[in-house]
């Protein structure tokens, strides 16, 4: 009996281990996403006979005789798709999901639609439990419970600066027509799907090894295996996987396939087959011959003397590691001021060793790529990734193979999250080398557990902090001793450790900063880039050192915080006297921030006392629970240092509309919808709203360099190009309708009529825009909790949860607002769940979703967000960068809560009710025997 | 995920039909969760069509490869079945214990999760709980008994031999008649469990309380209806009971906070079931 999907007969049976999800995919219905394949995340969920499963653990065989639907054929299972006024044929749940905009990268949008249309009123009323197999890693669920409960309000699709404009991907996020990374047919990848070979790669199973011999004959002899490329077929380069505009900002400490291995999971070979099985059972029989070495899995015992060295065949100044004799990556030392001096004149002094944690991004798209060699572009390589960086990833493409920059194409599909995970080449250039060595298209995807074990997490941070007040309230001395832990390879070891000592020390006036750091190697799984990019760490450590200093002088800690925080025209000093030349107070909105989260605490506080038994007041809870609040406070700048580079084109289209070329990537961040209305707002005199403009990005072919969707440079720096453009096109549409039309008004001439006129004249109606990402603005993130902690289970509960960004001009409110909440809920996270653990080996001990707690809808309460009344002089129509720094607040106003509740200073993340609970016990403040029921079922 | 190394897909519920590099698939939940690299074939026990659910005088029988799904149906507060059996009020609490979603309880199997034998296995908790004992077949007519408290022997552990397989799960009357009460505990909301007490008042006065997820397998502590205990009485035994090493200890809980959350849960299962006045009866807190 043939397996039914969406109405049609499967046109193969199914393989006998083989789960639902892929048989699917081979039969054409990519709507449905692998996040984990595990049964954790809920992306690949379908219905068989009605019923929502997760194809990812339905044996494919059980569905024979059954009806399966995919998101592809859910509208056509209603009769009254989305009813009057639905143009588009969907379901109503799918409509939902549009008015709400409950999506950002979207990738997890198809499992949630397939999940949501089967509740009915009792499910829809308890969303934490019914929602709870269904992960989402970039809303922070406020969306999706709007959209699930069908409390959305549209939007203009046709609107400009400052509206709601719904994005441009909407209708094919919830149709699952949407093409992310490994969505493709024969339109994309020529020969697909018989042609396309799969690449496993082989991963070290010893955190220290020199590889003697790898023996790939057993492998080749694997039916369907065609080829196994070792550090045999590597080309003799050292890189990084990192991706900056500057080559030179990363060590050069890493080969394709190497010859040492200096963690678990690194990479040593790549088996290509016919298919996946194939080149997993290739992958079995690559026998690898390793000399086992001492491993160091510490910064501590990799900075103690004759400790074993990770990158000691290095030579320093080639490959710019700093000391590979003293296993040391990057290092910054420097003193602003006195600091013995600032703290022997302090009142009271601080000091305390705070330590920061491994956390991984979880982007529910896993690194994959596809890359195959284009004969009807004369055999140019082509990369399609997932990737933030495609013309970084084409640069170092181009580099380690030595190809011409033209000889290589880098594309993207929308992808899937990235969270700066993705501004590393992880997998293109194992892809890439298999391609150009076969002339096939070669593709390679991670799995879930790969993500942990075999890409990258936030660097773990160890910092001594020593600080000084005087009681009027004076911030005296900040002394930072700072250990990063870079893992195997320096790939943004040195950047995240000097972004992280910068904004976290310079949004304080002090006359005494000393800052030591330094990013430590160890044979640890690397980490990488991470949203916040070092500052998270350093945020925690001094936002929680500023609480307690408050605390010891006896002052209110916000009143504290607004006595020592830059105002507008205040140096930003952190390591060096002089303030950096290009970050300017474009705007500056960090008063207003503090203010209106204040003030929302107060008046949580006011509700919780007047409403006891309301959504704020804590009147049903018992005298075991301790109530606090905590606040902290973050500034970033808008734009990385060093140049940061974009390109727009923008083109009228003969029917009127106009076409906008960008150069940075959508992943889920929401620039696709900036950037439209950006041009739209250009535009607004013709007549030309956002659904008039079509977007193509993120693609080698179609604009000039562009140096990435990171350090939240979508909208500062990528928008501002787009803005020049149209702001361009504009007056050259002005200027031709004046010569063209005499006498008339241009605005007044149809756009397809003046388009039809320029093409008879020869005359394109187009424009390009630039910008280099110079000069910089700052923005500025304030967090308050009112936590409630039990002192019998160490449960924590977050009774209100508030965040004030200054983000400048909002170009649009829900998609911006969107982006805190879904920060807020990454970093609630890291706080309170996830944690990356190292076993006494060096292997990656949670390296599954059920191992690695991510946030539930039954996890993430909502949080109240406002936005400061600030203009920027510098960003695009006055818009500052909200992408990172909503993260970056998170972690210590949390801790400041819990301190306030209960007393205790947490130092290290993740705070987890059990740590909670015995820190509570071992100050004697745990409640031990019941006086009430236990809250939590 | 796909089991690539999978060459056939057998439907067979007997055990002379195993052999080296078979596996026992009931909802796959578990097997298409973590994958394999070894595995050759798959018995589908699904196809041996036993009924999910059957009762008597005697109590409840669930087929190994009942779905938690009907599972979570036999808890139905309303039913005629949840009126005759009031210790079927822990099933749905057991049910929700899941860190799985409801989507999964559509494949999920009450033999698949007391197989596993995750300390934190809700199935494991709830049979256990009541007294459930496992019927097991094997190779060359093999056949026994066994309660699922010692069926589950540690992390991942169990009694079951190569080949082996449960084929029901038997809630005995005396267990189902009973008052029965749950607690849990865990570092998230809806979360994996770090600690799962079920409490039982029979109706000979006895007391049972059985402890999972905070401990490696299952510990029931026993209180005939002359020798109820009090407070100390209580942690004296479950001092003597679970030893330090018998604590689970993984990212789901701390060992010391499994501990004393175990205590903590297990005197107010106490205090509710043995109707102890003073706070515990309190609602609310």
């Amino acid at each position: 009996m043939a397996i039914e999907i969406n109405g049609r007969p499967a046109e193969a049976a199914p393989r006998p281990g083989q789960c639902l999800r892929t048989f699917l995919r081979e039969q054409g219905a990519l709507g449905v996403k692998k996040g984990c394949d595990a049964g954790d995340c809920g992306a690949c969920t379908v219905h068989v006979d009605g019923s929502p499963v997760h194809s990812c653990l339905y044996p494919a065989v059980r569905a024979e005789g059954h009806e399966v639907t995919t998101i592809e054929g859910l509208a056509a299972t209603c009769a009254h798709p989305s009813g009057e006024g639905d143009t588009g044929g969907l379901h109503p749940m799918q409509q939902q999901f549009v008015d709400a905009q409950g999506f950002q990268c979207g990738f997890c949008t198809a499992g949630m639609v397939m999940t949501a249309a089967t509740f009915d009123a009792g499910q829809l009323a308890d969303l934490p439990r019914n929602l709870k197999g269904n992960l989402c890693r970039c809303t922070g669920y406020a969306a999706i419970e709007a959209a699930v409960t069908g409390t959305g309000r549209g939007g203009p699709a046709g609107g400009r600066l400052g509206d709601d404009v719904p994005s441009p991907a909407a209708q094919g996020i919830v149709t699952g027509a949407e093409r992310y990374t490994l969505d493709v047919t024969d339109a994309e990848v020529p020969g697909w799907p018989g042609a396309i070979l799969h690449a496993k790669l082989v991963r070290s199973p010893h955190a220290h090894a020199r590889i003697r011999s790898i023996d790939t004959s057993a492998a080749l002899a694997v039916p369907g295996v065609v080829a196994v490329f070792t550090h045999e077929d590597a080309p003799d380069l050292l890189y990084s996987t990192a991706q900056h505009e500057l080559v030179t900002d990363d060590p050069d400490d890493m080969r394709l396939f190497d010859t040492v291995a200096r963690f678990i999971g690194q990479r040593v070979a790549a088996v290509v087959a016919e298919t996946v099985a194939a080149a997993e059972a290739g992958g079995r029989a690559v026998v690898v011959d390793y000399e086992v070495l001492p491993a160091v899995l510490t910064p501590e015992a990799a900075l103690a003397p004759g400790a074993p060295l990770v990158h000691g065949d290095k030579d320093p100044v080639a490959t710019r590691i700093s000391e590979p004799s003293r296993n040391t990556a990057a290092q910054l030392h420097s003193e602003v001021g006195d600091v013995e001096a600032g703290l022997a004149a302090a009142d009271a002094v601080y000091e305390d060793t705070f330590r920061t944690h491994r956390v991984q991004h979880v982007a529910l798209e896993t690194h994959c790529s596809i890359a195959w060699t284009d004969p009807a572009d004369g055999g140019r390589l082509v990369v399609r990734s997932s990737t933030q960086v495609p013309f970084l990833a084409q640069r170092s493409l181009a580099r380690i193979f030595g190809l011409p920059l033209e000889a290589v194409r880098v594309v993207t599909g929308r992808v899937g999250g990235g969270f700066g995970g993705k501004q590393e080449i992880l997998t293109e250039d194992v892809v890439a080398l298999a391609a150009l060595r076969l002339g096939q298209p070669v593709q390679l995807e991670f799995t879930r557990s790969e993500q942990f074990h075999g890409s990258t997490t936030r660097h773990p941070f160890e910092i001594r902090v020593r600080a000084g007040a005087r009681r009027d309230g004076t911030l005296t001395a900040l002394a930072l001793d700072v250990v990063t832990e870079t893992g195997a390879y320096g790939n943004h070891g040195p950047g995240v450790m000097f972004h992280g000592c910068n904004e976290s020390v310079s949004v304080y006036r002090c006359a005494n900063k000393k800052i030591d750091a330094r990013a430590v190697y160890t044979h640890t799984v690397p980490s990488g880039a991470f949203r916040g990019y070092g500052l998270s760490q350093m945020i925690f450590a001094v936002e929680s050192a500023v609480d307690e200093l408050a605390r010891q002088i006896g002052m209110d800690p916000v009143q504290f915080r607004r006595r020592n925080m830059v105002r507008k025209g205040d140096p930003m000093i952190a390591s060096h006297p002089v303030p950096e030349v290009d970050v300017l107070y474009g705007s500056y909105g960090l008063d207003e921030c503090v203010a209106l989260v204040t003030k929302a605490l107060r008046r949580g506080r006011e509700r919780a006392r007047e409403f006891p038994g309301g959504p704020l007041g804590t009147g049903e809870l018992g005298p075991e629970w301790l109530v606090g609040e905590g606040t902290a406070l973050s500034m970033i700048d808008t734009v990385p240092p060093r140049g940061h580079h974009a390109h727009s084109r923008i083109a009228l289209l003969p029917d009127g509309r106009v076409s906008l070329d960008v150069g940075t990537a959508e992943f889920g961040n929401g620039t696709s919808t900036v950037h439209v209305q950006l041009a739209a707002t250009a535009l607004a005199g013709f007549g030309i709203g956002a659904s008039d403009v079509v977007l193509r990005n993120a693609d080698t072919a179609l604009t000039d360099h562009d140096t990435g969707a990171f350090g939240s440079t979508g909208t500062v720096v990528a928008g501002k190009a787009t803005l020049a453009a149209a702001e361009e096109l504009a007056r050259r549409i002005g200027a031709f309708a004046a010569e063209a039309y005499p006498g008339q008004d241009p605005a007044g001439v149809p756009l397809a009529e003046l388009a039809a006129e320029a093409a008879r004249r020869g005359a394109g109606l187009e424009a390009e825009g630039r910008w280099g990402g110079t000069p910089r603005s700052v923005a500025f993130n304030v967090h308050g909790f009112r936590v409630a902690v039990h002192r019998g289970t160490g449960e924590l509960q977050i009774l209100q949860s508030v965040q004030a960004a200054d983000a400048g001009v909002v170009v649009n409110p829900r998609q911006c607002r969107g982006q805190v909440e879904g920060g807020i809920a990454q970093a609630l996270g890291a706080a309170l769940w996830e944690e990356v653990r190292i076993d006494e080996t060096g292997r990656v001990a949670t390296d599954i979703l059920r191992q690695y707690h991510v946030p539930t809808f039954a996890d993430v309460p909502r949080s109240e967000v406002y936005f400061a009344h600030t203009s920027d002089e510098l960003g695009p129509l006055g818009a500052k960068s909200m992408s990172e720094s909503p993260f970056n607040p998170v972690a210590p106003a949390l801790a400041n809560a819990v301190r306030a509740a209960t007393g205790l200073r947490f130092t290290e993340l993740p705070i987890t009710r059990d740590r909670i609970y015995l820190a509570l016990k071992e100050a004697g403040l745990a409640e031990s025997l019941p006086t009430g029921r236990t809250v939590t079922a | 995920m796909d089991l690539n190394t999978i060459e056939a897909w057998v439907p067979t519920a007997d055990p002379d039909e195993w052999r080296q590099g078979d596996a026992w698939l009931a909802g796959g939940t578990v097997l298409y969760s973590y994958g394999s690299q070894t595995l050759r074939r798959l018995l589908d026990l699904t196809t041996a069509g036993w009924e999910p659910v059957t009762q008597d005088d005697g109590g409840i029988t669930l087929a190994s490869t009942c779905t938690v799904a009907r599972v979570w149906e036999l808890g139905d507060p309303a039913s005629a079945t949840a009126a005759r059996w009031p210790g079927l009020a822990v099933v749905r609490p057991c049910c929700d214990a899941f860190v799985a979603s409801f989507k999964i309880w559509n494949l999920s199997t009450v033999g698949g999760n007391i197989a596993t034998s995750l300390p934190a296995g809700p199935m494991t908790s709830l049979a256990a709980g009541l007294d459930g004992v496992a019927t097991l077949w094997g190779p060359h007519g093999g056949l026994r008994e066994l309660p699922v408290a010692e069926l589950v022997t540690g992390d991942g552990a169990n009694a079951l031999a190569p080949g082996e397989l449960i084929r029901s799960i038997r809630l005995p009357a005396h267990a189902l008649e009973a008052r029965t009460a749950f607690r849990r505990l865990s570092l998230s909301n809806l979360g994996r469990s770090g600690v799962l007490l079920i409490g039982r008042r029979d109706r000979d006065g006895g007391f049972v309380l059985t402890v999972t997820a905070s401990t490696k397998r299952p510990v029931q502590l026993r209180f005939p209806a002359g020798a109820l205990p009090d407070a100390p009485g209580l942690a004296a035994a479950i001092d003597a009971a679970i030893p330090a090493a018998l604590y689970h200890d993984d990212i789901h809980g701390h060992p010391a906070w499994r501990r004393d959350m175990t205590y903590r849960l297990a005197e107010e299962l106490r205090r509710e079931l043995l109707d102890v006045p003073g706070p515990g009866s309190q609602e609310g807190a």
